[in-house]
């Protein structure tokens, strides 16, 4: 590599960096500054402010009850089309991309009858969003899922735990789900972090979720708007850097097993 | 007759456990959007294209518009930006620290930002932002006069935030994808590093491009969030004529508005959407 090439690169580093880390550093020192230096207080707002503090409650519970959901939804499915129904294999794949071209927005604007019913059933509360968020989720944690489900052989598996006399669920639950539990637990986190940050649905919906109430609160308190704002980001990194370092570590012992 | 109820009975058998999955989708994806579908052209049982029709006044041609202009100069500025970032992270060791980070910041506020960006660069370049206020210090020029912001402008650099990181994401699996065996040969053969680039990289990598570039278009096009947080009275692009719409159906006196302009934003997508499965298609027979 020439110095030339290898000072273009530096310089280009650089500015990204700046470009993307200057807004981030800008939110803690916004967050934490006062008339006469530094405080915590829009900090402390996250736990002592009610109303933001049931928010962030009701939007943990919120992804609590959807990555549940979709599990119980999405593994089964995925299972059983790779073994019993192929034939449906494309289509459900189909409908899990769905959501990437239908927007959200489009979604909530026809969601009002659908909804309807729900509260009608199920009385008025934000974690009912967890439905229509099962199916936002999808997309991610099908990729999460299939690519998990393509690198263990099902069909021998699930035949030798029934050929032991295990039953569908049994062979499911203590065979099968052991063997992709990186694809599930990576599912759980990428729809953990779609729940925490879905502000278009729950806001025009009317939910007061930790996204809606971030908005509401910055319209009278700046700084602690900021704090939650950089909190839900900073939040989402570890959670994606765990995931990272995650699949790293089960693939070298992988190959350490081979 | 009797083999094929048998065939019918085993299919159906078959499809059986697939059924909650298939009504949790119809019931909060297929019914949603059908109903926006309807509701453009339907009202009160009646076929009209009165709701169409309004899609082609002032505000929301504006909007419209603007909409368009956002979304192009966002991917293309975006697309450009995040191919360079793409190819510094694929320079650097894949194993480093540096390029996990990298690409879960990424992941981050290309998928999950949402409201969150629009109070970064509220803390930024806002009224009190921290770079706001150096430059006051500085020079005395108010940075966010103006209030260039909550403009075109001002999310078209906001948008820029989040599509530089989804374009390194869409387009670092067709970085990857270039062989060194292809670079060796083309060496072998005498090129230099600028002809392995000009007649062997970047004809590869146009079609991955340009698919990119439309991806970030329909993102673009589709992003609400981030908008919604930063502007909020008024309602210069689509997604927030949808906001107005859905929010003040009253004081606008045209009730279902707001589907007849998600029907639109449904039509631009799936036009973008399926040039971009056309463009894909032809990368995908080298890059893979």
């Amino acid at each position: 590599m020439t110095v030339g090439a290898r000072w273009t690169r530096r310089v280009l580093w650089v500015g990204f960096g700046l470009f993307f880390l200057f807004p981030l550093y800008a939110m803690a020192d916004f967050s934490t500054r006062s008339r006469d230096g530094r405080t915590v207080q829009a900090w402390a707002n996250l736990v002592h402010d009610e109303a933001l503090y049931d928010a962030i409650a009701a939007s943990v519970l919120l992804a609590v009850l959807t990555v549940a959901g979709m599990l119980t939804l999405l593994v089964p499915t995925m299972i059983w089309v790779r073994l019993r129904a192929r034939w449906a294999r494309r289509l459900v794949e189909f409908f899990c991309l769905l959501p990437l071209t239908i927007p959200a927005l489009v979604i909530v604007v026809g969601l009002r009858n659908v909804y309807l019913w729900v509260t009608y059933l199920l009385g008025e509360s934000a974690l009912t969003l967890a439905f229509v968020y099962v199916v936002v989720v999808l997309p991610f944690a099908y990729r999460a899922l299939d690519a998990s489900l393509s690198a263990v052989d099902l069909r021998t598996l699930t035949e030798a735990a029934r050929s032991l006399g295990a039953g569908w669920f049994t062979a499911t639950l203590q065979v099968v789900v052991p063997n992709i539990w990186p694809g599930m637990v990576s599912a759980a986190f990428i729809s953990t972090a779609v729940v925490l940050g879905e502000y278009t649905i729950a806001s025009l919906s009317g939910y007061q979720t930790l996204p809606v109430q971030i908005v509401l609160l910055g319209k009278s308190d700046g700084p602690t708007s900021v704090a939650a704002s950089l909190a839900t980001l900073v939040f989402g990194f570890v959670l994606l850097s765990a995931l990272s370092l995650l699949t790293r570590r089960r693939r070298s012992t992988a190959s350490v097993a081979r | 007759m009797v083999i094929s109820g048998r065939r019918a009975a085993r299919t159906l058998r078959e499809a059986l456990p697939l059924l909650p999955f298939g009504v949790a989708v119809v019931v909060f994806l297929i019914i949603p959007t059908v109903t926006v579908l309807i509701g453009a052209v339907y009202v009160d049982g009646a076929f009209t294209l009165d709701r169409i029709a309004a899609l082609f006044t002032g505000t929301a041609l504006s909007a419209l518009a603007n909409s368009l202009l956002l979304s192009a100069i966002s991917a293309l500025v975006g697309a450009a930006a995040g191919a360079v970032l793409a190819w510094l992270i694929v320079s650097a060791a894949s194993t480093s620290t540096l390029r996990r980070a990298v690409l879960a910041l990424c992941s981050v506020l290309a998928q999950f930002g949402g409201v969150a960006l629009a109070f970064a660069f509220l803390a930024t370049v806002g009224l009190n932002g921290v770079l706001t206020l150096w430059v006051q210090q500085l020079t005395g020029w108010n940075l966010a006069g103006s209030g260039w912001l909550y403009s075109l402008g001002g999310l078209t650099l906001v948008y820029t935030y989040f599509q530089i990181p989804l374009m390194v994401i869409v387009f670092l699996p067709a970085l990857e994808g270039l062989r060194s065996q292809w670079r060796e040969a083309a060496v072998s053969l005498g090129a230099s590093t600028w002809a392995y680039w000009r007649d062997v990289a970047v004809p590869l990598l146009t079609p991955a491009f340009l698919g990119s570039v439309l991806l970030l278009f329909a993102n673009a096009f589709a992003a609400y969030a981030t908008a919604a947080a930063l502007v909020s009275q008024g309602s210069p692009i689509v997604p927030l004529l949808i906001r107005t719409a859905l929010t003040s159906d009253v004081v606008l006196g045209q009730a279902g508005f707001a589907y007849a302009l998600a029907l639109e934003m449904i039509v631009v997508v799936a036009v973008v959407m399926a040039a971009y499965r056309l463009v894909v298609r032809r990368s995908d027979r080298w890059l893979s």
